[in-house]
């Protein structure tokens, strides 16, 4: 199995949500709690497994603003992994999962100088280093309903702009919207091999901004009245 | 990124902690200049060897969660900074039984076998520091073979100057100690300049396109969806302006190694006497301490494409 993440880039409309929610359930999580800093001060911060940035893309008419949630990709050859000292970071190899041992990390932080999309963040407070679990808590939990059994995020997502399954196996729904949709991996060419996939935003029709009826002389006539008459 | 002093002390001190360790050898083995009697030798290994202690304590400041520094050690078969560990760790035992060997006069072979050992491990371990940034494919002014080959040619620099620092105050004939400093300095300054070079131009990195996936337009950030900073800003956000970067690599060539090589030409020409050959072996660390500083403040990791910059 190699579980991960599916994200649509055409329907995210950048609310926050998975953020939201992915706080609320692994701050009382396996590896919680995510320690905030100053949360009503001046300068809040805090350990978020997911953050969401704001794009735009190519030029006016042409732009788009593209919402870019990301988490841990849970990459195939993680080198977050490999570059750990003590053998906290480890991946699990029944389901692909990257995980932290909290009661082994002490707090290098080389981890996260090997990930290059900013998945782990150190918590000040507890001194170790936590990221997206892929709310393993949830996903094998045999008291939740079978539909629940998702990551918080990919549950909550108002857009169903999340997917979470599968990759191995060619026929999951995940797949399928990865073949289908031409999805593709984030920074390729440094051959993490990232799980997670991110589906392109649609080509859409440009608005035409010049198609506004001329006026014509009783319209100009018009609009020089009003400039004049200072209502 | 950011540079912490933790580790910059660490990286300056045990790296002119080892090279002073294994250049001890060679004017042991050589005898060089005279040689250094066994006291001085005795001396000048612990001093090698406390630069080195103090080197690797320090490295644990920067640990948020230093109880679990033990575990270290436990994955050398992928870590560099593991190995690196291990290493440091295995040249201590080793370092004493040749300053053990020097003190109970050892057996020629002993001395010899065990000096060369911990000669050839210092090596390894300098190495294996230089390494542990060079692995790293996030960032790519670090991502070079010329960052090990940096940090050795340093180390031995900085251990060579603390040499001749010690053979002045042997009162030992300096000209090889001078000789063989000028030429590490020499070569120091050369592999510096590639780098410095080579780190220019930005090949083939990623930029925000590839970290998007959005490559067919131009595309720019709007918002980095925090209220204030974040640990990855606090981590990677470091900048330094190309200014201030230009002047500090002129501080790298006159502290590091123009003052240093000044230095020694005095001392071969017997003025000075102490007082140069100290102010050589400050000016070069001190040069080595300002380069580390510079080594972090230019790095510039991929995550920073998600924090608006369009190439890294």
């Amino acid at each position: 199995m190699r579980l991960g993440l599916v994200i649509d880039l055409d329907v995210c409309v950048g609310c926050h949500a998975c953020a939201i929610a992915c706080k609320e359930w692994n701050a009382s999580g396996t590896i919680g709690p995510l320690s905030d800093y100053q949360p009503y001060g001046a300068e809040p911060s805090g350990v978020w497994f997911n953050r969401i940035r704001h794009y735009e893309m190519d030029e006016y008419p042409n732009n788009k603003t593209v919402n870019f949630p990301m988490s841990c990709m849970h990459c195939e050859d993680a080198d977050c992994v490999t570059v750990c000292p003590t053998g906290a970071s480890y991946k699990r190899a029944e389901d692909g999962i990257v995980l932290i041992d909290q009661d082994k990390c002490m707090g290098c932080n080389y981890c996260s100088w090997a990930c290059p999309y900013g998945a782990r963040e150190l918590d000040r407070s507890s001194g170790t280093m936590k990221k997206c679990t892929l709310c393993v808590d949830r996903i094998y939990d045999q008291e939740l309903p079978v539909e629940e059994r998702q990551p918080s995020c990919v549950l909550t997502c108002p857009a169903h702009a999340r997917m979470f399954g599968d990759f191995d196996d060619p026929d999951s729904a995940v797949s399928r919207t990865v073949r289908e949709r031409g999805g593709f991996p984030l920074m390729p060419e440094l051959n993490y091999n990232p799980t997670n996939t991110y589906l392109p935003p649609r080509r859409k029709p440009v608005i035409p901004v010049d198609t506004q009826p001329k006026g014509g002389l009783k319209e100009s006539i018009k609009q020089f009245a009003n400039k004049l008459v200072r209502r | 990124m950011h540079p912490a002093f933790s580790v910059i002390f660490f990286t300056v001190a045990s790296g002119a902690g080892f090279g002073l360790f294994s250049l001890l050898f060679i004017a042991d083995f050589f005898k060089l200049g005279g040689g250094f009697n066994q006291d001085q030798l005795v001396a000048g290994g612990l001093i090698a060897m406390g630069l080195v202690v103090f080197g690797l304590l320090s490295s644990t400041f920067h640990l948020a969660n230093p109880k679990n520094a033990w575990r270290a050690m436990s994955r050398f078969r992928t870590s560099w900074l593991s190995r690196e560990g291990v290493f440091a760790i295995v040249f201590m035992p080793l370092a004493l039984l040749y300053l053990g060997s020097i003190m109970f006069d050892a057996p020629q072979w002993l001395r010899v076998g065990s000096g060369f050992l911990t000669a050839v491990l210092a090596w390894i371990t300098v190495f294996s520091t230089g390494m542990i940034y060079a692995c790293l494919k996030t960032i790519r002014q670090w991502n070079t073979p010329l960052v090990p080959a940096n940090y050795l040619a340093l180390g031995y620099a900085s251990g060579s100057l603390l040499l001749l620092l010690g053979a002045v105050i042997a009162g030992l004939d300096t000209t090889p100690y001078i000789a063989m400093s000028a030429l590490i300095m020499a070569i120091a300054a050369v592999l510096k300049a590639i780098y410095y070079f080579w780190i220019r131009s930005p090949g083939l990195s990623p930029t925000i396109n590839t970290a998007t996936g959005l490559t067919r337009a131009k595309v720019k950030l709007l918002d980095t969806g925090h209220t204030h900073g974040t640990f990855l800003t606090q981590e990677f956000g470091f900048q330094i302006a190309r200014q201030k970067a230009g002047l500090l690599k002129l501080v790298v060539f006159a502290v590091g190694f123009a003052l240093p090589g000044l230095m020694m030409v005095w001392v071969f020409n017997q003025e000075g006497g102490h007082v140069a050959a100290v102010v050589a072996a400050v000016a070069g660390i001190l040069g080595a301490a300002v380069e580390r500083w510079l080594f972090f403040a230019e790095a510039r990791h991929v995550v920073n494409l998600y924090h608006g910059a369009q190439r890294c």
